[in-house]
């Protein structure tokens, strides 16, 4: 068995999000943008831009980080989130991002102007991939 | 270390991510559409569940599930991204089985999707290990005192699938009705599949 030194003594959440469904048909995302990071992820990995196993590592570690310094009964844990960030670690481990690249970015799409959508009623401005830089 | 523990909405930053990786064409967000889909919709415990329900059915099948799970289940149809190794481990009178990521989440996407949520979280990951049985009676399901409880751990390598105990009462049916019958938490080993 694999040790886990170091990760939290939570009560398992039985009425809250992380609950234990009793049946099958539970969201499998709970937000659109999770659904973007798993779909990023496979894709790339079923390409071969990196090996899933490479994937795996660094959302271990990034786990694991998170687990370390959240604490012992930490709620709130975002698997998504953690999933997210081993993405960017593994494209920027393997040069296919700069460290600071996507932090960049989503500064420039914060600085959007208001109204902007995907929805697209009318702005005249397109889905928003034009960001030319 | 870059990454989202800063404070770019996450939301934000995957959609700068998705931007940045298709202008340099490492994804294509229609085959990203296709993967999402197929998660969300098409593959998930039902897959394992006819799994289960064929071992029920027909003893043949029964043995090479358990000699050899990966081939067993891609007989069946069902192959892809975390299915490359399937270990299936039946319950029996004397042991009950129990599947965890203690690491991350490794889950046999082919036969049972996408893991819920409660399989991710911190508590499940490390309390099922230390206290199996108090972890499984709080999710409604109590193990005889005289049942010994394994708890597997997924790897890199290997993803469990559980096959349950059929139930009573269940002597005349066919594969397909039994099908219905089996949920994905009994494929983890966290729940029983329930007398109809």
């Amino acid at each position: 068995m694999t040790g886990t030194c170091g990760t939290p003594t939570a009560v398992l959440d039985v009425e809250g999000a992380a609950a234990p469904p009793r049946a099958n048909g539970e969201l499998v995302f709970a937000e659109p943008w999770e659904s973007r990071a798993f779909g990023m992820a496979v894709s790339l990995s079923e390409q071969g831009v990196f090996a899933w196993d490479t994937f795996r590592d660094r959302l271990v570690a990034r786990i694991a980080a998170w687990e370390a310094e959240a604490g012992p009964d930490a709620p709130g844990f975002r698997y998504y989130t953690c999933w997210l960030a081993a993405l960017e670690d593994v494209l920027v481990a393997s040069g296919r991002l700069a460290a600071d690249e996507v932090a960049a970015h989503s500064a420039v799409l914060a600085a959007r102007p208001a109204g902007h959508d995907h929805g697209g009623h009318g702005h005249g401005h397109g889905h928003g991939h034009g960001h030319g830089h | 270390m870059s990454g989202p523990t800063d404070r770019i909405p996450p939301a934000l930053r995957t959609e700068a991510l998705e931007q940045l990786l298709v202008e340099r064409e490492l994804v294509d967000p229609a085959v990203m559409d296709k993967f999402i889909a197929t998660y969300e919709r098409d593959v998930g415990p039902m897959n394992g569940a006819k799994v289960v329900a064929r071992a029920w059915t027909d003893p043949a099948y029964h043995e090479r599930l358990l000699a050899d799970g990966t081939a067993a289940i891609k007989e069946m149809g069902f192959g892809g991204p975390q299915g490359e190794h399937i270990v299936v481990l039946e319950q029996a009178a004397d042991v009950h089985h129990v599947v965890v990521c203690t690491l991350c989440s490794c889950y046999p996407w082919p036969v049972l999707g996408l893991p819920p949520s409660w399989y991710k979280d911190p508590a499940y990951r490390s309390r099922v290990v230390r206290e199996p049985r108090a972890v499984l009676a709080e999710m409604g399901l109590d193990v005889p005192a005289d049942r010994r409880i394994e708890v597997w751990d997924s790897s890199a390598e290997v993803r469990y699938l559980i096959l349950p105990r059929r139930p009573a009462g269940t002597e005349d049916w066919d594969a397909e009705r039994l099908a219905g019958l089996v949920t994905r938490d009994a494929m983890v080993g966290v729940a029983e599949v329930g007398a109809p």
